[in-house]
This record gives structure tokens, C-alpha cells and sequence, in this order.
């Protein structure tokens, strides 16, 4: 059988993202992928612990991070997390309409959590805590920015996903790509996780 | 909709820049790692003829830190790291019986960012001075330095760090996946097993550099204050990030180099690797351990007698393995019918060169006794003995080994031998001397020293033998050029070998393997042919094969990350937008564009079958 082909209820197989060696391999090595990355933010995490006392004349971490908001950008991120998991589910069953659906919901829910990013960045500017006024400064917008790179990245990747998939109903050259982007996307999710803990709460009460 | 494009053939230079194929690739790194490894060489030779006599004006102070800071640099990541990825490519796909690795787009993507990053690196020094940091950039050297030297480093490194990273990530879901049938983990050849082990080191080690890297461009670029303890920053962040990359970085230069040592010794001996699963265990442990080993490049920081001790009996503890890779090489050769090919002797040679290099190394362990040695020449000398005597030895070893495989031509056995010999006495010429030169006090990273301290004479003897290595150099390069003569064709299977890369016709088809073969056992063409057969027993009929379509796209995306790289030395955004908007839009393109590569018919596979003589 043609990879590219539109598969039908009959020839559906159970893993359609591992069903061929191109999508194994993809798979494997996206998740190896995703093992660096670990190491990349464990890096940005190990910097922030070992600066974000260090504050200089700014304000500190007690007096700068707003609960509601970040709590609000949490739940934005954690919900975009499930929508995807339905997405999958979708594309388990081969019910492209209702993969792009919730796929749509997991991109606006994550344009969302980058425009109360970018409101929050411009409130802690206004609030004389930038990227160069300490070293509490540089860790802090590097880490919270690496993962909003992530976030945009993973927005722009949906876009093109779904656009160049529009009509093509579910294939196994898109499965492993579209279960692949679902994956980035948790990842993405529980480092978020790990900074609301550990920069925002940490902060609170650290 | 995936119609098969018919096989596109290109030719010439566009077939090079467009090569997909793990075999071209291979000799693309060899090539280009070949041509660093000249620059880091003239670098050396600089150097040392800088040091030869006492208060020498050879090259001036400033130049000299651009010379020790680029030699470092180029060997490490330009020269050593291409060199080993030249051999992984060459190599892994065909002991493993693949036809391909598993993302050739991937890999030849890794290639050509490795590429513009050497490139980029080294055009610092046309482009008003090379770094001058020291290879390791510890800031606040590195933050404050002037000019945009360091900038080029950093970007260099960060571009070809780039392509690393997703080269180890191709070999590991390689080996993973794309095994012959039969070919289990346990049946591997041993420089699979070491490829496999630092394709994972890579992976886990790499993104730490990356993060430096960041931090210390951010710093330089956009004034951030990760490193400025003027504004809260700590100098030691960076120390810490880069020997959590910088130690795992030496054992992943070493491991392939044992893979290629036990290769060769097993085959020159005409016998099995002596305690296969041993070394199989040493190689993970080793790899394993030399990630909570980082600390021993900063004993003297200050970290206290508890870190200290941990991380020294940690370091210690690599001696085991390492030990019982030694002996296992020992037992091999023990009872052997052993053949002196130039191979072997490199083999031969770096036992017991890398065992003095490990010697030193646990002496270097001991953080009371590194007090006295630390960032003297006895470092200087450890350093060469392991990555020298180790990398680079078992690297040539490699070479000769499997340059007929490479390139369907035998290097001159005469020749190779006097390589060896200069380039060996040579070697211990260098930087045995260093040894005590480091013990009487003289420290690394100056430019000059006095007269009457007893320095001049063994300074002078390490100029000699530099040279020496030199003249080896040359005569390798004499090797090759000649090499290229039809005189130089092998004869079949040439070294009599064990595994399933001499089980393949010369040359080399396009396909690697016509039928994907069934592995019976560890040395699995050694088997076959223990049995009276004539090659390996194929796992499949002869069918249509599956090619990936050569791209263009890897070499523009690197391209305009070097541009973009270019922007952001000499603070022009536009450049920056420009270079990026290439990568992503030939990103954009892999993405959207459908490739679904060709096939090579049934009928042109038989037709090759019947011209092949074994």
C-alpha cells in the first residue's frame, strides 16, 4: 500500500503513527528528541536556582510574580494539553474533522497563554525587572523565554500541519507527524509545569 | 499521489552538495575534519616553535592566545568530532546491515552544519582576530574579551553543536531500528556498540553546551548578567555547564576510537574479541560514568573536601573499565596468529600510549596532588596522551582499516609504516617531556618562558618531535594522493575481516546490502564463511528497493544560519532576520514539500548481482 494514500475504516491500522519504519523511526527518535531537550531545561533550571536571589535593586520574586495571572496562563496550557490528547484520540480513529477541531482549540489555547506571557513580560518591564537589570533578570527571561520560544514554535508547527493536511483525510506519512507535534506539545506542558513550581511558586514562598 | 520519481542522477559537484547517502557522508567529514585537523595542526606547530627556545618573538603574546584557544577549539570540535562521525557513517550502517541510517535528510543536515560552523569559526581569523579565550571560555575571560573573536566561537560552536546533537540522535534510532534480522544487541560488532554509546552521550551532553552557549552570546550581545558577579551573575555557572558537556565530550570522542581499536585487534589477530560482553559492559559504564565526573576540572575552584572526594573516587572508578577494555585487547592479541598491518600497529601503539595517558589521569584524580598539577604542562601532557595517543591513534588505526571500504582503495602498507613510526616517536617526543616540564613548574597557556630554569632543553626536544608528527602528516597525506592509482584496487575482503561491512561487493553499491542479510551469530560474516559459504545468507528475495532523493535544502538551511550568525557578530538585526528567514523557509519547505524517495527496480538490483565477484 501507497503511504500517502487516505486510509479507510477497513485498512485503519492500530497504530497508524508507528505503522511504518519511517514513522518508528520518527517516533523513537522524537522522543530521544525530547530526552534533550530535558537536559536543556534541567540546564536553564539549574542557572535560574543559582541566580534568582539576585535581584540587585529590582524588585524580588515575592514582590514581582502575580498568582492569578500565571495561574490563569497555567490553566490555558494544561487544557491545551488535554485537547490534544483528543486529538489523538481523533486520529486514532480515523476522524480527521475531529482531529483538526481539537487541534484548532489546542493552537488558540496556546496563542492565549502567549499573549498573557507577553502581557506579563511588558508588566514586569514596567516594574523595573528586565533582562539586563540582574543576573535574576537574565535567568529568569531566559528560562520563562526558552519556553515560550517553544510554545510559538509548536504554534507555528500546528499551523503548517494542519494547512498542508487540510484535505488529505488521515495517511501514514501524517500520522506519525501529527502524533509527533501532540507529543511536543506535553513536553512542552510539564516543563511549564516544572516552571510554574519552581519559578513562580518557589517565588512565592521561597 | 507518491508517484516514484524516476532515479535522479546527479553529477559532479551537485551530487556531493545534494548526497543523502551515509557512504558520501562519510567521506565528506573525513574530508573536512582531515582539512581542520591541518589547521589545528599548523596551529600546533606555531605554537611550538613559539616555545622551542626562550623568550622567542615567533608570534606575539595576543597571537599566541588566538593560537592555543583555536587549536583547542578546531581538534576538539572540528578535527576529532567530524573524523568519528567520517567513520559512524562509513561504518554503522553497514556492520548492522542497513541500507541507510535513519534520517539521511537528518544526517546530511548534520554534516553541513558541522560544516559552516567550522568554517564560520575559522574565518575569525581573516575577520580581525580568532578567539583568544582558551578553548574552554571560562568567563569572565570570554565576556570581557575584546573584538568579536569569542562571538565567532560562540556561534561556530553553536551551529556545528547543532549538528551533533542530531547526528547522535540519527545513529542511536539507527542502530535501534534498522538492524539487519538476527542482528541482536548482543550480536552487535564493537564499534557499533561504542557509536551507539556515544551517539547517547552526544544526546545527553550536548544540550548543556548549547545553554552555555546561549548564555555567554547573551551576555556578550545583549549585556545579560549570567557571568558579571557586578550584577549577581557567578562566574562558576559556566564552568560548571561547560565540564558537564566538556567531560562526557571526551569519552565521546574515545569510545569510537576503542570501537576501532577492538575491530582491528580482533581481526589481526584472527581471532574473537576477547570477552565481547565485558567490553560491551565497560563501553556503557564508561559512558556512563563520565557524566558525574565533571567537577575534576575544578578541583582547585574551591568546592570543598566533600565535593571534591566525590568526584575524585568517581573519576578513579573509570580506571576499572578502562582496565578491563586494556586487558581484554591484551587477551585478544594473546595466542593470536597476529598480522603488523599498518592498522595494527596504530593499535598496537595506542595501548600502551593510552594506558600512560590514563596513568596520569588518576594521578590528575587525586585533587590534593591536582593542587600542584593544575593548569601546569603535566595537564597539557595528560590531555595529549589520551585525546593523541587515544582519539587520534585509534583513529588512524580506522583509518587504514577501512579506507578500502571507504574508498574502494588500499592505502601503501610501506608508507603507512613510516607514518606510523614518525608520527609515533614523534608523539611521545612532544609530549612525554611535557610531563616534567609541567612537574617543574612551567604552566600551560604562556607564551614564553625564561632561560636558566631548566626549561629550554625539554621545550626544545618537544619542538623536535612536533615536527616529527609533522613529517608523519605529510607522508599520510603522500599515502592518500597515491592511493587514488587503480594499482592501489583491494583484492576481496582485504583484511580477511570479521563483519558484515566485508561482506559487500567493491564497490560498494548504492544500496549497500541487494538483500538484507540474516546474522547468525557475533562476527557474522566470519561465520558464514567458517562455514564454506561464500557470502552472507540472505534474510529476503531480491526486490524493489526503497532511496531517499538527494536535497539541496540541508546545505541552504546551514547556510543561513551562518549568515544569520554573521548578523549577530556585528550587530546588524536585518542580517540576523535575513539568515534566519532562509533556515525557516527551507524548513517550511522539507515540511511541505512530499518526498517519498525512489526505488531501485528488481531488475537493476539482479543485473549488479551477476557483475559481483566477493
Amino acid at each position: 500500500m501507497d503511504a500517502g494514500q487516505r486510509l479507510t475504516d477497513d485498512n485503519f491500522p492500530e497504530h497508524p503513527e508507528k505503522a511504518t519504519l519511517e514513522g518508528k523511526n520518527k517516533f523513537l527518535g522524537f522522543w530521544l528528541f525530547l530526552g534533550g531537550e530535558t537536559v536543556l531545561f534541567a540546564t536553564l533550571f539549574g542557572t535560574y536556582l543559582g541566580l534568582r536571589h539576585m535581584n540587585m535593586d529590582g524588585p524580588s520574586t515575592e514582590e514581582l510574580f502575580k498568582l492569578p495571572t500565571v495561574f490563569l496562563a497555567t490553566m490555558l496550557l494544561l487544557t491545551s494539553s488535554l485537547t490534544s490528547v483528543y486529538a489523538v484520540l481523533a486520529l486514532k480513529q480515523n476522524r480527521v474533522r475531529t482531529l483538526q477541531k481539537w487541534f484548532i482549540i489546542t493552537l488558540i489555547l496556546g496563542l492565549a497563554f502567549l499573549g498573557l506571557e507577553v502581557y506579563e513580560f511588558m508588566e514586569y518591564v514596567h516594574e523595573g525587572h528586565t533582562f539586563t537589570s540582574s543576573a535574576f533578570g537574565s535567568a529568569f527571561y531566559t528560562l520563562v523565554g526558552f519556553h515560550g520560544g517553544h510554545v510559538a514554535f509548536g504554534c507555528l508547527w500546528i499551523i503548517t500541519l494542519l494547512a498542508r493536511n487540510w484535505n488529505r483525510g488521515i495517511t501514514l506519512v501524517n500520522a506519525p507527524k501529527y502524533y509527533l507535534f501532540a507529543l511536543y506539545w506535553h513536553f512542552v506542558d510539564v516543563v511549564w509545569v516544572f516552571i510554574f513550581t519552581v519559578v513562580y511558586l518557589m517565588g512565592k514562598v521561597g | 499521489m507518491s508517484t516514484h520519481a524516476s532515479h535522479k542522477k546527479r553529477s559532479g559537484l551537485m551530487d556531493w552538495l545534494t548526497t543523502v547517502d551515509h557512504k558520501k557522508i562519510g567521506i565528506l567529514y573525513l574530508i573536512a575534519g582531515g582539512f581542520f585537523f591541518i589547521i589545528g595542526g599548523l596551529e600546533a606547530m606555531f605554537m611550538r616553535i613559539q616555545l622551542f627556545k626562550p623568550e622567542n618573538d615567533f608570534v606575539a603574546a595576543e597571537t599566541f592566545n588566538q593560537l592555543l584557544t583555536m587549536h583547542g577549539t578546531t581538534m576538539i570540535f572540528f578535527a576529532a568530532m567530524p573524523l568519528i562521525f567520517a567513520f559512524m557513517n562509513a561504518v554503522v550502517p553497514l556492520q548492522i546491515g542497513a541500507r541507510d541510517v535513519a534520517f539521511p535528510f537528518v544526517n546530511s543536515l548534520g554534516f553541513w552544519l558541522f560544516f559552516f560552523g567550522g568554517v564560520l569559526l575559522n574565518l575569525s581569523w581573516l575577520l580581525g582576530g580568532a578567539p583568544d579565550a582558551g578553548w574552554t571560555a571560562y568567563a569572565p575571560l570570554s565576556t570581557t574579551s575584546e573584538g568579536s573573536g569569542v562571538d565567532f566561537y560562540v556561534l561556530g560552536l553553536q551551529i556545528s553543536g547543532a549538528g551533533t546533537l542530531i547526528g547522535g540522535i540519527n545513529f542511536l534510532v539507527t542502530i535501534i531500528n534498522m538492524r539487519a534480522p538476527g542482528m541482536t544487541f548482543m550480536r552487535m560488532p564493537l564499534f557499533t556498540w561504542t557509536a551507539f554509546v556515544t551517539s547517547g552521550l552526544i544526546l545527553f551532553a550536548f544540550p548543556p553546551l548549547t545553554i552555555g552557549l546561549f548564555m555567554l552570546m547573551f551576555e556578550r550581545v545583549f549585556d545579560a548578567n549570567f557571568f558579571n558577579p557586578d550584577n549577581g551573575g557567578n562566574i562558576l555557572i559556566w564552568e560548571h555547564i561547560f565540564w558537564i558537556f566538556g567531560h562526557p565530550e571526551v569519552y565521546i570522542l574515545i569510545l569510537p576510537s576503542f570501537g576501532a581499536i577492538s575491530e582491528v585487534v580482533a581481526t589481526f589477530s584472527r581471532k574473537r574479541l576477547f570477552g565481547y560482553s565485558a567490553m560491551v559492559f565497560a563501553t556503557v559504564l564508561i559512558g556512563f560514568l563520565g557524566f558525574m565526573v565533571w567537577v575534576h576540572h575544578m578541583f582547585t575552584v574551591g568546592l570543598g573536601p566533600v565535593a571534591n572526594s566525590i568526584f575524585a573516587v568517581a573519576t578513579m572508578a573509570i580506571a576499572v573499565p578502562t582496565g578491563v577494555k586494556i586487558f581484554n585487547w591484551l587477551f585478544t592479541m594473546w595466542g593470536g596468529r597476529i598480522v603488523f598491518s599498518t592498522a595494527m600497529l596504530w593499535a598496537v601503539g595506542f595501548i600502551p600510549t593510552f594506558v600512560m595517558g590514563g596513568v596520569t589521569g588518576v594521578m590528575l584524580a587525586i585533587p590534593s596532588a591536582d593542587y600542584q598539577f593544575h593548569d601546569s604542562y603535566f595537564v597539557v601532557a595528560h590531555f595529549h596522551y589520551v585525546i593523541v595517543g587515544g582519539v587520534i591513534l585509534g583513529l588512524f588505526a580506522g583509518l587504514y582499516y577501512w579506507y578500502p571500504r571507504m574508498f574502494n582503495r588500499v592505502l601503501n602498507e610501506t608508507l603507512g609504516k613510516i607514518h606510523f613510526w614518525t608520527f609515533f616517536i614523534g608523539f611521545h617526543l612532544t609530549f612525554f617531556p611535557q610531563h616534567f616540564l609541567g612537574l617543574m613548574g612551567m604552566p600551560r597557556r604562556v607564551f614564553t618562558y625564561l632561560s636558566g630554569q631548566d626549561l629550554d632543553q625539554l621545550n626544545f626536544i618537544s619542538t623536535i618531535g612536533a615536527f616529527l608528527m609533522a613529517i608523519g602528516t605529510i607522508v599520510l597525506f603522500i599515502n592518500v594522493i597515491i592511493s587514488t592509482s587503480k594499482k592501489y584496487a583491494p583484492s576481496s575482503d582485504p583484511w580477511h575481516g570479521r563483519t558484515l561491512e566485508w561482506a559487500i561487493p567493491y564497490p560498494t553499491p548504492e544500496y549497500n546490502f541487494a538483500q538484507t542479510p540474516l546474522v547468525r551469530g557475533l562476527d557474522a560474516f566470519w561465520i558464514e564463511k567458517a562455514a564454506g559459504n561464500k557470502g552472507m545468507t540472505p534474510a529476503e528475495p531480491v526486490g524493489d528497493i526503497h532511496m531517499p532523493n538527494p536535497s539541496i535544502l540541508p546545505l541552504i538551511i546551514s547556510a543561513g544560519l551562518f549568515v544569520a550568525a554573521f548578523g549577530l557578530i556585528y550587530d546588524t538585526m536585518t542580517v540576523v532576520v535575513i539568515g534566519m528567514a532562509i533556515t525557516f523557509i527551507c524548513m517550511f519547505l522539507r515540511s511541505v514539500i512530499d518526498d517519498h524517495g525512489f526505488h531501485i527496480h528488481k531488475e537493476e538490483v539482479e543485473e549488479d548481482l551477476k557483475g559481483v565477484k566477493l
